[in-house]
């Protein structure tokens, strides 16, 4: 390896220059830290420089798995990202086979346009305006829909069981027109011809949909579903830290693993518990994302990542 | 083979969903596009409103009446909003010309077929989408090796390559480049240098503009870096103060000069808390909003072109 670079050197050293910020980024940002999953192992105290801390071996694992948080916060990572993988799936999906439908092409380019807006909003504006709906003493919700209606307010941000409701409706509205924009431009991709020949058969739309949208939709679905598998482990850390405004009482259902990593480390300054988290989701995500590009290389070689 | 062109008028008037259908599905897209916006109409709202009525009778999408003293309050302390509008813009325009030169710098390479070790190195960047260290290291790296701890380039290192980004401009420069261009360019004596910014660069333009506008968003929208790295008020985004100021409905009260002024000398100030925040919040996403209709379409043309080749 070396020594191809020597040889190389003098005929594309002009590359090798051009490539030295983004390697030395690379290296510094990714890199590096990669190295440090190494903490995990080891028990780290600030008094102490930290190459010179005893190594403990598994000791952090034990006491981030004999937590009852580590099944928490695994249990809330998937079953939050597998019902987003989902609900990603399907709406959009309806969204961009409606837009197509639209007689009306100006108003589906503006809905288009409005639908993609959430996107473009971070997660800080997006907690402001779900506070708007839930604040409990002025929110609009309570204020003038429950009131108006003669009900008691809810204390939204202390009511444990609303909130696996709210996060996917709010993670959905943000993601929605991203997604139904590309599926959108699947959709015109595909051949006319199609269509017209099940007209001519006496196809209803329901069928051409069914038979004809859906199938060719197929492959950008797998593929769109099992590259999102290959990242369940990981999750919007800006939804779950933002949007609950970091209720406490809420924890048990907002908790997941990248909120968990942040809140050890820079919360309570427990490094050990926190690589050691850290060091598991990136472990099972690396495999998961191994194991979901393999099945995705099956079905379309040029799909997959690698 | 002919695809469905979407035209800006009837489609094929013989496959057209039902009259009822369409109703359906405009009254629908109706509906949902209103709840795009309302969420936004109603912060507006309550900004505007009258800090009294918003405790005695909440939120509500029409203010009972309009005033403007949030707002009066919030220019009262223009200094850290400035300041921090000063850091956002900074590190975005910074942020995204640094991003853009250095992604397009290392995918040039990586795009032409005579690298020797073209594969390695895509790789090498490759790799990075699929495994890393964790936050730990992560942080460790850029407060105790780099000392940038309440340093402004805390806010703009980390997000400076893309790798997703990286590999979309090096499929781009393989795709749209011809090798003509680029061997009568070599007959011409031009070295590779030359050839990178004086030939292919122009011609990327729309993926280069792609990638600034991704990256100009993401910077834009950060507050995650100011939260980690950030712990002084000189260096905050605009989008961590808008944080702060929702979790802490004190918090502008507590860090208002104007607020204090008033107090110091005798005065009685009662801040408004409620309509403040929201104004604050008017003031952080305005600059999003307003670039919005410029923006989308080519956010949209970047992001399908993308995903179809990428």
């Amino acid at each position: 390896m070396a020594r191809a670079i020597a040889k190389n050197v003098r005929k594309f050293w002009v590359f090798y220059l051009m490539m030295l910020p983004g390697v030395v980024f690379l290296i510094v940002n990714n890199y590096i830290p990669m190295l440090g999953v190494l903490i995990a192992f080891k028990k780290v105290t600030y008094n102490i420089p930290l190459w010179e801390t005893p190594w403990v071996g598994l000791q952090n694992f034990k006491y981030l798995f004999m937590t009852n948080d580590a099944w928490i916060i695994t249990r809330n990572t998937l079953l939050y990202n597998t019902l987003f993988i989902v609900l990603n799936l399907f709406i959009p999906i309806a969204f961009a086979i409606m837009l197509n439908e639209m007689r009306n092409k100006f108003f589906s380019k503006v809905h288009q346009a409005i639908m993609f807006l959430p996107y473009f909003l971070s997660m800080v504006v997006v907690s402001y305006l779900v506070y708007g709906f839930l604040n409990e003493t002025n929110g609009f919700i309570n204020r003038t829909v429950l009131e108006g209606m003669g009900l008691e307010g809810v204390s939204w941000y202390f009511e444990r069981e609303v909130w696996p409701f709210i996060l996917p409706l709010v993670n959905t509205w943000k993601n929605v027109g991203y997604y139904a924009v590309i599926y959108f431009a699947a959709i015109m991709g595909f051949d006319e011809e199609y269509y017209e020949a099940a007209t001519i058969d006496g196809a209803s739309k329901w069928q051409q949909i069914k038979s004809i949208t859906i199938p060719m939709l197929a492959p950008l679905m797998i593929i769109m579903t099992l590259l999102q598998i290959g990242r369940i482990f990981y999750s919007d850390f800006g939804l779950f830290f933002q949007v609950p405004r970091e209720s406490g009482v809420l924890f048990p259902v907002t908790n997941v693993i990248d909120t968990y990593v942040y809140r050890t480390f820079l919360n309570l300054g427990d490094i050990g518990l926190s690589s050691a988290a850290g060091l598991y989701q990136s472990a099972v995500g690396f495999i998961l994302v191994l194991l979901s590009n393999w099945i995705v290389r099956r079905i379309d070689k040029d799909k997959a990542l690698f | 083979m002919k695809t469905a062109v979407s035209k800006s008028g009837v489609s094929n008037p013989f496959n057209q969903v039902s009259k009822l259908g369409n109703t359906i599905i405009n009254a629908f897209f109706l509906f949902y596009s209103l709840c795009c916006i309302v969420p936004l109409i109603l912060i507006i709202m309550i900004s505007i409103s009258n800090e009294q009525d918003v405790l005695v009778h909440g939120y509500s999408l029409i203010p009972r009446s309009v005033d403007w003293a949030a707002y009066e309050m919030l220019m009262k302390d223009w200094v850290q909003l400035l300041r921090s509008y000063g850091v956002t813009v900074f590190v975005t325009v910074v942020g995204t010309v640094l991003s853009v030169i250095i992604m397009a710098l290392y995918a040039y390479p990586l795009s032409r077929e005579d690298f020797p070790q073209r594969k390695f190195f895509t790789f090498f960047m490759f790799f990075t989408m699929l495994f890393n260290g964790g936050l730990v290291p992560w942080y460790l790296v850029y407060t105790q090796m780099l000392d940038l701890k309440n340093n402004i380039w805390a806010l703009i290192l980390p997000l400076l390559v893309s790798a997703f980004f990286v590999l979309i401009i090096r499929t781009f420069f393989q795709t749209t480049i011809p090798q003509q261009v680029l061997e009568s360019a070599k007959i011409d004596g031009a070295g590779e240098m030359r050839i990178f910014f004086q030939i292919v660069m122009p011609l990327s333009l729309p993926v280069l503009a792609t990638a600034a506008l991704f990256s100009t968003l993401n910077y834009w929208n950060d507050w995650y870096l100011s939260l980690v790295f950030i712990s002084d008020d000189k260096t905050l985004s605009i989008q961590y103060l808008m944080y702060k100021t929702l979790l802490n409905i004190q918090y502008l009260a507590n860090n208002s000069t104007a607020a204090s002024a008033i107090a110091a000398a005798g005065g009685n100030v009662t801040y408004p808390n409620e309509t403040a925040r929201m104004a604050m919040a008017v003031i952080g996403i305005g600059p999003i909003v307003f670039a919005y209709p410029f923006f989308q379409k080519y956010f949209v043309k970047g992001l399908t072109v993308g995903a179809v080749k990428g």
